[in-house]
C-alpha cells in the first residue's frame, strides 16, 4: 500500500470558547490518486478539517503528517501550502488583486517565479479553464460563476499536487457546475471535495465519506 | 451596481494617456508649491496652469463643476469666519461684527489656492484609475505599505459597500423605517457593529487565502509602464511652468 498523502492522527480540536470539541481522537488518511467527497451536516467539521490540513487552524493535540512529513510549525505549513491548493467557499475571500491576471499570477510569483514566467503560467491555467480573455477583467466585477472559476485558476496556477475544494458548487448555475465537473474530471491530481450536492459528487469523486467527530466514515453505495 | 465610481478615470485624452508616474510627480510638486504660495500673482498663474491641464484632460465640464462645488462648500465656511476674525483695517461693519480688508484678501487667496490644487488633482490624478495609481506609486518606489493600503482599501470598499447594502436591505424587508426613537438608534448601532465585525472576519479570511497561496509579506507588481516622448515633454513643460510660478512668488508682492 502506498504512503498516504495526508494523515491525521488522534487529532483533538476545539474552537476557542466552544463547549464541544469538533474533533476528538480524530483519525483520517488520504491516499494518492484518490478523489473523495466529504459530506455531513452543517457544523460537523468539514471546513475545519480542510483548514487543519492547511495549517490555518492548529489542533490542540495529535499530529498531522503531509507527504510523509509531520507538520507542526508555521514554517512547515508554508511548504504544505505550496503543494496543496485550497479553494475557499467564498470567492470574494480568495480574489483580492485588481485584475484577474494579477490574481492568478499571485501564487506563482510567491513561489519565486519571474514575472514573465508567472504571466505565462497564469495565461496557460486560464486557457485550461476556458477563461482566455479575462486577463484584464476586474475581479470584483465578475459574476458569481466567473469568480468561482477564476478562484480555481488562482489555486491551480500554483500547480498543486493535491486540491481541496470547499463547497465549490454553492450558488452556481447548472452550466457552471457542468464546467466545473468537466474541469475536475480532467485534472490528474488527487482532490477532496466538501459538498452537500450528491449529484455533483457522483460525477466527480469515487468515494464519499461522512465526517464525524472521530473519523471520516466511508459511505458505501 | 455600485455607488463608488471613478467617472474621471476613463477617457482617451492626452492627459489620460500620459504616464501616471510623471503625472503623480508633477501633481505632488504643484500641490506643495500652491500650498506654500503667498502671492496672488503666483496663485493666479497656478490656477491658470491647472486649468490648462484640465483642458488637456477634456473632462465633462458639468461633472467637474459639481465636484468643485462640493469642495467650495467647505471653503464657504471660511468666508463666514475668516474675514470677521482676521485683524486689519475695517471695511464693513454690522453691529459687533467687523470684516477686515486683510481678512477678505486672505480668504480669497485660500479659495484660489484650494481651487488650483483641486483642479490640478482632478486633471492629473483623477484621470488615473485607482488601481493604476497604486501600481505607479509602487513603481515610483513609494513605501510598499502605502501602496497596498491604497489598493486594498479600494478593493474592499466595494465588498463592504455591498455588505452594507445587504444589511440595509435585510432591515428594510422586515419593515424597518428610520424614526427618531431608541429602536432606530439601536438598529443603526447594530448595523455599524455588524459591518465592523464582518469586515474584520473578512480581512481574516482574505489573509488566510493569501497564506494558502504562498504569501510571505511581499507583493509583486506585474504592471510595467513605458515612458514616452510626450511624457518627457509634459514633464519638462510642467516643471518649467512651475519654475515660472516660483519666480513670480519670489518677485511679486506676497501676502500679507
Amino acid at each position: 500500500m502506498s504512503e498516504p498523502l495526508i494523515e491525521l492522527r488522534n487529532i483533538t480540536f476545539t474552537y476557542p470558547g466552544a463547549p464541544q470539541p469538533v474533533f476528538q481522537d480524530f483519525n483520517f488518511q488520504f491516499l494518492p490518486g484518490n478523489h473523495i467527497g466529504l459530506t455531513g451536516p452543517n457544523g460537523c467539521g468539514k471546513t475545519t478539517l480542510l483548514h487543519l490540513i492547511m495549517g490555518l487552524l492548529r489542533p490542540q493535540t495529535g499530529s498531522i503528517i503531509i507527504f510523509g512529513k509531520e507538520v507542526k510549525k508555521e514554517k512547515d505549513f508554508v511548504e504544505v501550502r505550496q503543494k496543496v491548493g485550497l479553494l475557499f467557499q467564498n470567492a470574494d475571500d480568495q480574489l483580492f488583486c485588481p485584475t484577474v491576471l494579477e490574481d492568478v499570477a499571485f501564487g506563482p510569483l510567491n513561489l519565486g517565479k519571474p514575472p514573465t514566467e508567472a504571466i505565462g503560467i497564469a495565461k496557460e491555467t486560464m486557457a485550461r479553464l476556458g477563461l482566455t480573455g479575462f486577463e484584464d477583467r476586474v475581479t470584483y466585477k465578475l459574476s458569481g460563476g466567473e469568480k468561482k472559476l477564476v478562484s480555481l485558476a488562482t489555486v491551480l496556477a500554483m500547480e498543486p499536487q493535491l486540491l481541496l475544494l470547499d463547497e465549490p458548487t454553492a450558488g452556481l448555475d447548472d452550466n457552471t457546475k457542468d464546467r466545473l465537473i468537466h474541469i475536475l474530471k480532467h485534472l490528474d491530481i488527487a482532490y477532496m471535495i466538501v459538498s452537500h450536492e450528491h449529484d455533483f459528487l457522483n460525477h466527480t469523486v469515487g468515494q464519499c465519506c461522512h465526517v464525524h467527530g472521530h473519523c471520516c466514515q466511508p459511505i458505501t453505495t | 451596481m455600485s455607488g463608488i465610481e471613478e467617472p474621471f478615470s476613463e477617457g482617451a485624452s492626452l492627459a489620460h494617456r500620459l504616464d501616471p508616474r510623471g503625472k503623480i510627480v508633477v501633481a505632488a510638486l504643484f500641490a506643495v508649491l500652491m500650498a506654500v504660495s503667498k502671492s496672488y500673482a503666483a496663485t493666479l498663474a497656478g490656477l491658470a496652469l491647472a486649468l490648462l491641464w484640465l483642458a488637456l484632460a477634456r473632462l465633462p465640464v458639468k461633472q467637474v463643476i459639481v465636484r468643485l462645488l462640493v469642495v467650495n462648500s467647505f471653503i464657504f465656511f471660511l468666508w463666514l469666519v475668516l474675514p470677521l476674525t482676521y485683524p486689519g483695517d475695517a471695511v464693513w461693519r454690522l453691529g459687533p461684527l467687523t470684516a477686515t480688508r486683510q481678512g477678505l484678501l486672505f480668504t480669497g487667496l485660500i479659495t484660489l489656492k484650494s481651487n488650483a490644487i483641486i483642479i490640478g488633482l482632478i486633471a492629473l490624478i483623477a484621470t488615473v484609475p485607482v488601481v493604476t495609481l497604486g501600481q505607479a506609486m509602487h513603481n515610483l518606489r513609494l513605501p510598499d505599505k502605502l501602496c497596498h493600503l491604497l489598493l486594498f482599501t479600494y478593493r474592499y470598499l466595494y465588498v463592504f459597500e455591498q455588505e452594507f447594502h445587504r444589511l440595509v436591505q435585510a432591515m428594510k424587508i422586515r419593515g424597518f423605517q428610520p424614526r427618531t426613537n431608541l429602536h432606530t438608534y439601536r438598529s443603526y448601532a447594530y448595523l455599524a457593529a455588524m459591518l465592523l465585525v464582518r469586515s474584520y472576519d473578512r480581512a481574516d479570511r482574505v489573509y488566510q487565502a493569501m497564506l494558502c497561496r504562498g504569501f510571505h509579506g511581499r507583493f509583486y507588481s506585474l504592471r510595467t509602464f513605458s515612458w514616452q516622448r510626450r511624457d518627457g515633454i509634459f514633464m519638462a513643460a510642467s516643471l518649467l511652468a512651475m519654475a515660472a510660478l516660483l519666480y513670480l512668488e519670489w518677485r511679486m508682492p506676497t501676502f500679507p
